[in-house]
């Protein structure tokens, strides 16, 4: 099977019931994605595919051949990271540091859908140019994103401060 | 009561210099970034099941479906003959291993239960590991454990808890100290007291749902164990598998840098000796990872508990009477009573105390401590109850704390080495706008919400361990090394620690390194009890003492300090200087130099914790909350939070703020939605998954405000208390409380969800 992970390609031989969180893991040696439970619950497995955010250990690696798959790994290094890495040090967005990998995924992939204007069940006028990102639309968006130690305020605030400095709202 | 006086007497008991530390500024008390946050938000921090290994295999574990009997019969010959199988472990052919040392049972132990681990055919709880299976591939082992095929003889079990309360045992101890205090005559009080509140109250079991879930990667090398671990308890876990397998504990190593949550799980459970005997007989390097759902039926959790406190106010809101009885789940094979009755033990002053622990045999996974084990629900009982004493009395739930605030701990009438509650509610009230709620329930509505405040006590006792060693390694670039086998869970403790070291040994925060998380590093006791940073922190005060000696001893005749002695020197601004002396010093550089020495390495031991026992020590708080509950639905949201607590001095803002938070979130989760279901009739689990037990998503939290009163006390190492637990305390009592006020209905039964608040009755 091929695969593009972080903008690299990888030909491997694959169980076709792995999944793409395994495949990452097990196979890729990209530990950076985490497994919190293996059945859609948490989020920690978060990952960008073609810059969707998706579960990936409820995705079977064989139906991702080919499409972009970005991990945690691929957005930013200690050297140079991403605006949304930097933001979660900055504001104390983690303290365990398992959940922190997927929440940081799914904040890029929520950003990018509130600027393609797709809605929120919080979101009130659907025929609005853009989407006004309140306190509540950032957490109902980011609730499919378990933490357990409690760094919820922390995670809001570094997302809210980095769609600010990106000129969002 | 029985404690003597004075019994090894350290710098922190009575006579004692506080540490100098204490009131000094420096990097203690610097809001700084944690200094793993590069790793951990780049998905470099490298967990247990994430270590690479070559030849590694993978583990899948059967549980059994019964709570008590036999196996009958195992057939385990399609997973043997399953692609990719290596071996699949039973009763039958797993090694020999001694029953695990209970927790407690020595300084040591961290067996979470006594029981055998997969030696006979015996089936003690739904849940037990039976099969291990072993494969080349993580979906190979769970395919092939798929296909075991297991019966049972069942015999009765004892699962239900109403049965099981009428033979309830009086514990022998409640974590060492006694089940039952009697202090006059209660209930001859109570029932002549002008005021009286008596109610029962129930707490469902709880899971600590770490997000990363146990696991392990292990390895032999000859008679070696290597083994990484998710743990809070690594040198305990040393010596505790030395016991099972009868080999010398200096043959293990343990690593586990990085943690993915603890709460008091991450100790040892079955997956620990069956992925190390795997090893043993394969041959092979083990990865065992369990399955969420097995994180449920393996791992014990908070148990359940039913609760009794009455309260008798004598006319002027004093108390004439204080009772808290009550039963909780346990196994006959472990013994953590969940400790509800603490709380009382040490917050208010009455004339009569009763109280009374007792136990409930239950075949269940051995419950476990959970962040505040007994004062996390004790508190929703204690604080739940006087919140009704105060209506009963028309007295502000804040006033009628006031009113019952004790001189000295009403039950060991020791001095409190520090204790400012009342001005924890003071500080929090104001900041909370407290004068806006209404005393009278339901009197504030906005549309289909009705909105109301309440409060509560926050209590957890300050721990520290004595035994744990810091080890220092001053080299004479004026760099140091400071090592622990500490455990970093992500409470903060490798950069709280870099701070504290740093200021301890006159150093910028940068020239310190500070090593954890491996039994390769100098021994550590346990990071539980909240008493990891106080331990460590005396021991790295006691290694600093050691340094001081030594560098007095190196500096010889041709140092500008000769002729002092150590206790007349300090260290400071990168040397050691005369104290009372600014110029009269000597660089760590020169020193070194000048002995011909390119560094020198000293230990210090955390001494015996003779502070606590002659001080009550307890940090304390006030929790407040506001809620809004719809009053066509009954959903209850929290819309805001704040904690105010008295914790001693805190070492760094940020971390603090984020491990208070963290307690309160889970507390929230305790009071709105968390419960392990347990089936009675099968003594099953029957939400094991993060699907179906809820614990608080983005939605739930709202932003909660925590304050402190950053006051050191003077009998502690930096002044400091231990702050990892005490935010969950009470946080059910202010969610009721607050539910209370805003329509009228007392839930009493944990969780407080809709289907309650729609089922009671105004009161």
């Amino acid at each position: 099977m091929h695969f593009t992970v972080n903008a690299q390609s990888h030909e491997l031989t694959l169980d076709v019931r792995t999944s793409v969180l395994d495949l990452l893991r097990d196979h890729l040696q990209l530990p950076g994605t985490k497994k919190g439970c293996n059945q859609g619950a948490c989020g920690a497995c978060t990952v960008l595919v073609d810059g969707e955010r998706i579960n990936s250990c409820l995705a079977l690696a064989v139906q991702y051949q080919d499409r972009e798959i970005t991990t945690i790994e691929g957005l930013g290094t200690e050297e140079a990271m991403h605006p949304l890495q930097r933001a979660f040090i900055d504001h104390d967005g983690f303290q365990c540091g398992y959940c922190t990998p997927g929440q940081i995924c799914s904040a890029v992939g929520m950003m990018a859908e509130v600027k393609r204007g797709v809605p929120s069940v919080l979101t009130d006028d659907l025929e609005a140019e853009t989407i006004n990102l309140t306190h509540d639309e950032l957490r109902e968006r980011m609730s499919g994103n378990l933490c357990r130690c409690g760094a919820h305020n922390g995670i809001i605030e570094a997302i809210r401060t980095t769609v600010a400095a990106e000129g969002g709202r | 009561m029985s404690f003597a006086e004075n019994t090894a007497s350290t710098r922190w008991t009575p006579g004692g210099q506080p540490d100098r530390l204490i009131n000094k500024p420096g990097a203690i008390g610097r809001s700084l970034p944690r200094i793993d946050g590069p790793q951990k938000v780049t998905g470099r921090a490298r967990f247990a099941a994430e270590v690479p290994r070559e030849g590694l295999t993978y583990a899948a574990i059967v549980t059994s479906t019964i709570a008590r009997g036999r196996i009958v019969s195992l057939d385990i010959s399609s997973a043997e003959a399953a692609p990719g199988v290596m071996f699949v472990m039973t009763h039958k052919n797993a090694p020999k291993m001694e029953p695990p040392a209970l927790f407690m049972t020595s300084p040591r132990a961290a067996g979470a239960s006594s029981l055998p681990v997969m030696q006979d055919d015996s089936i003690h709880w739904n849940g037990e590991p039976i099969v291990l299976v072993l494969a080349e591939t993580q979906e190979q082992a769970d395919y092939a454990a798929f296909l075991v095929k297991v019966s049972y003889a069942a015999e009765p079990a004892r699962t239900h808890f109403d049965d099981a309360k009428t033979k309830a045992r009086r514990p022998e101890t409640v974590l060492g100290q006694p089940p039952v205090i009697e202090i006059g005559d209660a209930e001859a009080a109570l029932a002549s007291a002008p005021h009286r509140v008596d109610r029962a109250y129930r707490t469902p079991r709880h899971s600590h749902n770490a997000i990363e879930p146990h696991a392990l990667t292990c390895w032999w090398e000859g008679d070696d164990l290597v083994l990484h671990d998710a743990s809070q308890v690594m040198h305990m876990t040393q010596w505790t598998l030395a016991g099972v397998f009868g080999i010398d504990e200096a043959r293990i190593e343990i690593h586990s840098p990085y943690v993915g949550g603890g709460f008091g799980g991450k100790t040892m459970w079955h997956h620990h000796y069956l992925g190390v005997a795997a090893s043993k007989l394969s041959g092979r390097p083990v990865r065992v990872t369990l399955s969420r759902e097995n994180v449920y039926r393996m791992v014990g959790g908070r148990t359940n508990t039913e609760q009794r406190v009455a309260l008798g106010a004598k006319a002027d809101g004093t108390l004439a009477a204080m009772i808290h009885t009550g039963v909780t789940s346990m196994t006959p094979y472990n013994d953590l009573p969940e400790q509800f009755t603490f709380p009382i033990r040490h917050l208010y002053r009455t004339d009569t105390l009763f109280l009374e622990q007792k136990v409930a045999d239950i075949d269940m996974v051995a419950n476990t401590f959970m962040r505040a084990p007994g004062e996390s629900v004790g508190s929703f009982a204690l604080e739940s109850a006087l919140d009704e004493l105060a209506e009963a009395l028309g007295l502000d739930p804040i006033e009628l704390r006031r009113r019952i605030e004790p001189e000295s701990d009403p039950t060991s009438d020791r001095r409190f080495s520090m204790r400012n509650l009342v001005k924890c509610y003071a500080d929090g009230a104001e900041r909370f706008g407290w004068a806006k709620r209404s005393p009278i329930p339901g009197a504030r509505r906005e549309g289909d919400w009705l909105i109301g405040m309440g409060v509560a006590t926050a209590t957890y006792p300050y721990f520290r361990l004595p035994g744990a060693v810091a080890r220092i390694k001053l080299a004479k670039d004026g760099r140091a090394t400071v090592a622990s086998a500490m455990h970093e869970m992500g409470m903060g403790t490798a950069t709280v620690q870099t701070q504290a070291a740093a200021d301890r040994l006159g150093l910028p925060f940068e020239n310190v390194e500070f090593q954890c998380g491996s039994t390769t590093l100098s021994y550590f006791t346990m990071a539980g009890g909240s008493s990891q940073t106080a331990t460590i922190s005396a021991a790295i005060h006691e290694a600093a003492l050691a340094l001081t000696a030594e560098l007095v001893k190196l500096a010889g005749n041709d140092s500008p300090l000769a002729g002092l002695s150590p206790e007349e020197v300090e260290l400071r601004d990168g040397g050691l200087g005369c104290m009372g002396d600014a110029k009269r010093f000597e660089s760590y550089a020169s020193i070194l130099s000048r002995a011909q020495r390119d560094d020198v390495t000293v230990e210090g031991e955390s001494p015996e914790a003779s502070e606590m026992m002659n001080y009550s020590m307890h940090s304390y708080g006030a929790q407040f909350c506001e809620v809004r509950v719809n009053a066509v639905t009954g959903e209850p949201r929290v819309t805001r939070f704040l904690g105010a607590f008295d914790c001693g001095r805190i070492l760094n803002p940020r971390t603090a703020a984020s491990q208070f938070r963290g307690g309160i979130i889970m507390g929230l989760g305790l009071a709105l939605m968390e419960e392990t279901l347990f089936d009675e009739r099968t003594g099953r689990i029957m939400n094991p998954s993060l699907a179906e037990y809820h614990v608080p998503t983005h939605m739930d939290v709202p932003e909660i405000d925590v304050i402190w009163t950053d006051i050191p006390d003077p009998h502690s190492p930096l002044g400091l208390h231990g702050i990892g637990e005490i935010g969950i305390t009470g946080v059910g009592a202010a969610v009721a409380n607050a539910v209370y006020n805003a329509t009228g209905k007392r839930i009493r039964d944990l969780p407080i969800t809709l289907d309650k608040v729609l089922a009671a009755p105004i009161a």
